[in-house]
């Protein structure tokens, strides 16, 4: 068996470590994390719902199984029996060695993309319980030392991919390049638009593809210093401190500048912590609208604020977890697509069961994670091959980019493509 | 007072209180947890907790075509010893006379051909599902002592029963006296055994599973998933 791989932040010492992370889960037993935590049989189904089981045949990846230290946590700490539990030693402490040898179960080798969730014949939400884990992990200093580096550029910069003050300089340096107006740091809009942080980088052709669509709908929109990125590195790290400082950032802006709609990238874990969790941090219902960039899309097209050409050509589509298992955005891109003429040809596992590309939850970052998540990889190019479609789409960023990984590790000649630069590519008169 | 004196009185007593007592105890501690209330605006066209919570157990049924074989034999095996041990427990004519007799309230047996298969079905399908667990490198790897001590307690009731069937049920409760007072009161203790774990482990899910699925179904149902 080999050694876990583990990395650690900060200097404290390995008692302090763990009374942290105690004290961290103790935090996050409410009542549906409890209910859930109580609900398990251990049948066993969820190995086969895990890409990292399915792709390794390894029982450590079993989804469950990710859960125990949290587990253990949880009947020693808040269950019923909790005092008769600790008072007769029933159920051990997790220890420092538990916990580093944890660290690779629910940051290297989970997607946090709730697969899982779907066969548990208990209905426990495995995906979220591992979200309150990582809580946990992050104030004991224990995750991955990539997503520290990229929790703390965030904290400091409130991007992981760039300061503030560098916005307006890449917006201008995009239109530049893709021929568009970005409109940065308007003092009133009707719209914020954000970006994910490759967008703010490598790729601005995203950027650009909704610059021209949203002028294109007639919208006035901005982007703005104030709150730009929606990726929310704070929600897949643990790091809820960040996370809901980010969220702030972008509910102030966009009411800040009169905004009624906040709208994300093709960002998947954008959408969970933006779409479902904002109001959480925020204290209230927002204030304004969140809106995914796909389901924008279908309503411009619905509404016929936008026209596009059709492709004519086979498509197939990776569903991204967070926005259709854990988003139910699942009509709503195969609307566009229909839209833009594709004939559909599903993936054998699509939809609400669709498989994870491998770079779910912060893995996509995650160096040392790449041999597994190749692993991954292995098996949504087999079920892209077998749709034989002309073209294999999805709607967010990160897919997008674990799968190019994906696709230049093993030299597959195929390249995945984007809903939203699909759109603006046939934007129609 | 022989063993099923004890195992009818003070057994039988002690094995209730721990149950009751433990199983509220179980669950209010539980639910008295605070609850996260969702502020996110609710998908266009979500229904309401009610319909979403009823949708979320009915989901958990039964599993998706797309999980395969595995989770469709787990499926049907379990649905063997839970229907069997419910048809056992409460269409058994001696277990109706039993209860009748504590709580005074009865219904109609089910024919002892019934129960006989009944009996068959579920034990073979006990088997079957420890030698999954033993034999499955997953569920070896998940197991735990909950799930070794729970097996025991539920298969002990079913294995004694069988022991003490001596002839048809109309002839068993027409008898003044009980024929085999101790293999009765061995029976009798091994129910008391699982009623006593039950409160402790995982057979609680048999109250859990509602709340579990009904919550999972209100969180993605107000996403607008169709979980």
């Amino acid at each position: 068996m080999n050694s876990p791989v583990f990395d650690r932040q900060g200097d404290e010492g390995d008692a302090e470590r763990v009374d942290a992370a105690m004290r961290s889960f103790a935090t996050d037993f409410g009542v549906t994390a409890a209910l859930h935590m109580e609900s398990c049989v251990r049948c066993g189904l969820c190995a086969e719902a895990c890409q990292f089981y399915v792709t390794t045949r390894d029982p450590k990846y079993t989804p469950v199984l990710k859960l125990d230290p949290f587990r253990r946590a949880y009947l020693r700490e808040a269950s019923a029996f909790a005092p008769l539990v600790r008072a007769l030693g029933l159920v051990k402490k997790p220890t420092i060695g538990d916990l580093q040898q944890w660290q690779e179960l629910i940051y290297d080798s989970c997607n946090m993309c709730g697969r899982c969730t779907t066969v548990c014949p208990m209905g426990i939400d495995i995906a979220e319980l591992v979200r309150n884990a990582r809580h946990g992990m992050f104030k004991a200093g224990l995750i991955p030392e990539r997503l520290a580096l990229m929790d703390r550029t965030a904290r400091q910069w409130g991007s992981p991919a760039t300061p503030a003050e560098d916005l307006p300089d890449i917006l201008a340096e995009a239109a530049q390049e893709h021929g568009v107006e970005i409109p940065c740091d308007l003092p009133a809009a009707d719209l914020l638009f954000t970006a994910a942080p490759a967008e703010l980088g490598d790729n601005t052709r995203a950027l650009a593809a909704a610059a021209r669509i949203l002028h294109r709908a007639g919208l006035r929109w901005t982007m703005h210093q104030g709150g730009y990125d929606a990726s929310n590195i704070g929600f897949n790290n643990g790091d809820v401190e960040l996370q809901e400082r980010l969220t702030r950032a972008l509910v102030d802006t966009a009411v800040k500048i009169g905004a009624k709609t906040v709208l994300l990238p093709e960002c998947g874990h954008a959408y969970g912590a933006a779409r479902w969790e904002a109001a959480r941090w925020y204290g209230a219902a927002l204030p304004v609208r969140v809106v995914h960039m796909t389901e924008f899309l279908d309503e411009l097209i619905t509404s016929g604020r936008i026209r596009v050409s059709k492709v004519g050509a086979t498509a197939t589509f990776h569903d991204p977890c967070q926005i259709v298992r854990r988003g139910g955005l699942e009509a709503a891109a195969r609307r566009v697509l229909a839209a833009l003429g594709f004939e559909l040809i599903e993936l054998k596992d699509h939809g609400v069961t669709g498989f994870c590309c491998g770079g779910g939850g912060g893995v996509v970052s995650n160096q040392r994670a790449a041999p597994l998540r190749h692993k991954v990889f292995e098996l949504k190019k087999q079920q892209v091959e077998a749709t034989g479609a002309e073209h294999f789409v999805t709607s967010c960023g990160q897919c997008l980019i674990t799968l190019e990984m994906g696709a230049k590790h093993v030299q597959w000649d195929r390249h995945p493509e984007s809903l939203l630069e699909l759109v603006a590519d046939h934007l129609a008169d | 007072m022989d063993l099923l004196d004890v195992a009818r009185g003070p057994a039988l007593v002690f094995a209730l209180t721990v149950f009751t007592l433990g199983t509220l105890w179980r669950l209010v501690t539980v639910l008295r947890l605070p609850r996260m209330t969702d502020l996110s605006a609710p998908r266009e066209g979500a229904p309401s907790d009610l319909n979403a919570a009823w949708t979320g157990i009915w989901r958990g049924l039964w599993p998706r075509r797309a999980f395969g074989a595995a989770a469709m034999g787990s499926t049907i095996n379990g649905y063997v010893f839970h229907f069997g041990l419910a048809l056992i427990f409460l269409g058994y004519a001696p277990h109706i006379e039993f209860i009748r007799r504590i709580t005074g309230i009865g219904w109609p047996a089910l024919p002892d051909s019934v129960m006989y298969i009944a009996s068959g079905f579920t034990i073979i399908s006990l088997l079957l599902a420890l030698w999954f667990r033993l034999s499955d490198p997953v569920l070896r790897t998940i197991s735990n002592v909950d799930d070794w001590i729970s097996w025991t307690v539920v298969f002990l009731p079913v294995f004694t029963g069988m022991a003490v069937m001596s002839g048809p049920s109309e002839a068993i409760l027409a008898r003044d006296d009980v024929l085999f007072r101790g293999p009765l009161a061995v029976h009798l203790l091994s129910l008391e055994l699982l009623l006593i774990w039950f409160p402790f482990g995982k057979l609680m899910h048999a109250v859990w599973f509602g709340f579990s699925r009904a919550a999972t179904g209100i969180r993605f149902s107000h996403r607008g998933v169709r979980i």
